[in-house]
C-alpha cells in the first residue's frame, strides 16, 4: 500500500499545509496525539530548512505498509545548494545552540528512520519514516 | 509498560485530587524521577496526564482536552532538547575517557630519569592544572657528574600545549648524552620549536646544568620565570636572571649563560609561573610568601620543600589550580 500527496514549499505559509497533510495522514493512519505531534514537528522542520536555505521544494507523505505493519514516510526534496558538510549539520548541538530548532538531529529523533542525500549545488532529498506500533 | 506508568500515574494524580497534602507532591516528584531514568519524554508525561484526567473526571469540558493536544505539541522540543542533553552527556564522557588516554600516553612520552650525584639533592613536583601538562621537565645526565636539567612552559594549557610539549622533548631526546652548555641547549631547542611549532605558540625554557665536581650551576634562560638561588649561609634569596628570547620567536635568538658557586645547603629553585602566579581573594601570592615557605623547611630534603610549598599554595588557593605547577630544587648537600 502506497499513497501518496504533497505539498510544494514556496512561503512560510505552505509550512502549515504541509504540517497539516502530515497530521491528518497521520490521524488517519491511527497515531496517538503524541505522534501526531512529533510527526508534525518533523515536518515543519524539513520544510522550514527547505524555505530557508534552499528556496523551494516540496515535502511528501506516504502511507506505507510492510509485513503488516502501517507507517508514515516524509520526503522533503529540493533543489537548492545542497549540504556541503553533512557530518556537521548531523552533530548535536550545531543547529539547536543557535536557537535554529531541533535540526536534522531532532528529526532523526522523532521519526524511526532517517535518510540524507545531498549534492552540493544539485540539492536534498530527505526521508524519514515512523512506524506504527 | 507504558500501561503500567499510566495506572501508577492516574493513582498518584487521584490521590493529590482528593487531598492535596505535601505529600501527595513528594511522591509525584518521586515518580517524576523514576520517569526520567526511564527516558520518558515530556510530551508523554503530558499524554498519560490528559489520559489519567479523562478516566478520571469524564465530563470536563472539551477545551481542557484539547489544552492538553496544544500542551503536547508545546513539549515536543522540550523533548528533544533533553535526548541531545544526554547524547551530548555521552559524547562528553567519551572525550574524557579519551583525554585521559592521552594524558597516560603523554606521562610515558614526556617521562625523565631523575639524575642521582653524589651531594646534590632534587625535588621535584609538576601538577597539571587539566588532565594534559603543559609543563615540561628534563634531565641530562652524564657519568662525569652532570646533572643537566630543562623546565619548560608553553604558553597556554591543555591538549595543544602538550602537543607543542613533544617537540621539545624530541629536541631535548637528541642532544641527550651530550653535556651541552645552556646556551646551546636554549639555541638548538629554539630552531626546533621554530621550526615546528605553529607561530601562535611559544614555549618558555630555564637550562641549568649542574657539575658535582666544581659544585658550580651554569645556566640560561628562554624568557623563562627567573630560577631562585637560597643562599644558606646568610639566609637570602636573589633571582638567577639570563637573557634570552621565549623559543620559537625568532631563529636567530642567541641565550646568555652565567654560573654561581654552591656552597653546602644552598638551593637553586626552579619553577614555572604556576607557582608565582597563584592567586588568592587577595590577589597574587607574594614571591616572598613563597620564599618564606622554602625558609621554614631549608633543613629539609629537597623533595619534602618541593611538597610543603605545593601544598600550600594549593590550600592557599582552595584547591584550585589556575595554571600547570612545576617546581624543582636542587640543594646542595
Amino acid at each position: 500500500m502506497s499513497n501518496q500527496s504533497s505539498v510544494e514549499i514556496l512561503t512560510e505559509w505552505d509550512i502549515v499545509a504541509a504540517r497539516q497533510l502530515g497530521r491528518n495522514v497521520a490521524k488517519e493512519l491511527g497515531f496517538g496525539t503524541v505522534d501526531q505531534a512529533r510527526i508534525t514537528t518533523a515536518i515543519s522542520e524539513l520544510a522550514r530548512n527547505i524555505y530557508l536555505y534552499a528556496g523551494q521544494g516540496r515535502i511528501e507523505i506516504q502511507q506505507l505498509m510492510e509485513n503488516g505493519i502501517k507507517g508514515i514516510l516524509i520526503i522533503a526534496a529540493d533543489q537548492g545548494p545542497g549540504i556541503p558538510d553533512i557530518r556537521k549539520v548531523m552533530e548535536d548541538g550545531f543547529s539547536t545552540s543557535g536557537g535554529l530548532g531541533a535540526g536534522l538531529p531532532g528529526v532523526k529523533r522523532l521519526m524511526d528512520e532517517f535518510k540524507i542525500e545531498t549534492i552540493p549545488g544539485e540539492g536534498t532529498d530527505i526521508r524519514a519514516t515512523k512506524w506504527l506500533r | 509498560m507504558v500501561h503500567k506508568i499510566e495506572n501508577q500515574y492516574k493513582e498518584i494524580l487521584n490521590q493529590y485530587m482528593q487531598r492535596q497534602s505535601e505529600q501527595n507532591l513528594y511522591v509525584g516528584q518521586n515518580f517524576s524521577r523514576q520517569l526520567i531514568s526511564e527516558n520518558i519524554s515530556p510530551e508523554e508525561v503530558i499524554s498519560v496526564h490528559k489520559a489519567a484526567m479523562q478516566e478520571i473526571y469524564k465530563d470536563l469540558p472539551e477545551v481542557v482536552w484539547h489544552s492538553f493536544d496544544f500542551l503536547v505539541e508545546m513539549m515536543i522540543n522540550y523533548g528533544l532538547a533533553l535526548q541531545e542533553r544526554q547524547s551530548l552527556l555521552q559524547r562528553q564522557e567519551e572525550i574524557r575517557v579519551e583525554m585521559d588516554l592521552a594524558a597516560n600516553v603523554q606521562e610515558t612520552l614526556l617521562k625523565t630519569k631523575l639524575p642521582t650525584l653524589d651531594g646534590l639533592d632534587i625535588g621535584l613536583l609538576s601538577i597539571p592544572a587539566r588532565k594534559m601538562n603543559g609543563d615540561y621537565i628534563y634531565f641530562i645526565s652524564d657519568a662525569e657528574g652532570h646533572a643537566g636539567i630543562a623546565v619548560a612552559d608553553v604558553i597556554g594549557k591543555g591538549l595543544p600545549a602538550a602537543l607543542c610539549m613533544s617537540m621539545v622533548k624530541f629536541g631535548m631526546d637528541s642532544l641527550n648524552h651530550s653535556p651541552a652548555n645552556p646556551s646551546e641547549v636554549l639555541g638548538v631547542i629554539n630552531r626546533v620549536v621554530e621550526k615546528s611549532i605553529d607561530d601562535s605558540m611559544f614555549v618558555s625554557m630555564f637550562y641549568g646544568r649542574y657539575d658535582a665536581v666544581s659544585a658550580q650551576m651554569t645556566y640560561g634562560s628562554a624568557g623563562h620565570e627567573p630560577a631562585i638561588l637560597y643562599r644558606a649561609k646568610t639566609n637570602d634569596f636573589s633571582e638567577l636572571y639570563a637573557k634570552g628570547l621565549l623559543l620559537g620567536v625568532s631563529p636567530a635568538a642567541t641565550y646568555e649563560e652565567h654560573t654561581v658557586q654552591l656552597e653546602e645547603n644552598d638551593m637553586v629553585i626552579m619553577m614555572t609561573d604556576g607557582v608565582t602566579e597563584g592567586r588568592t581573594d587577595q590577589g597574587f601570592i607574594e614571591r616572598e610568601v613563597i620564599f618564606k615557605m622554602i625558609e621554614e623547611k631549608k633543613d629539609e630534603p629537597a623533595q619534602v620543600i618541593v611538597q610543603y610549598v605545593y601544598d600550600a599554595l594549593e590550600r592557599m588557593q582552595n584547591a584550585v589550580l589556575s595554571d600547570d605547577f612545576t617546581l624543582v630544587i636542587y640543594k646542595k648537600v
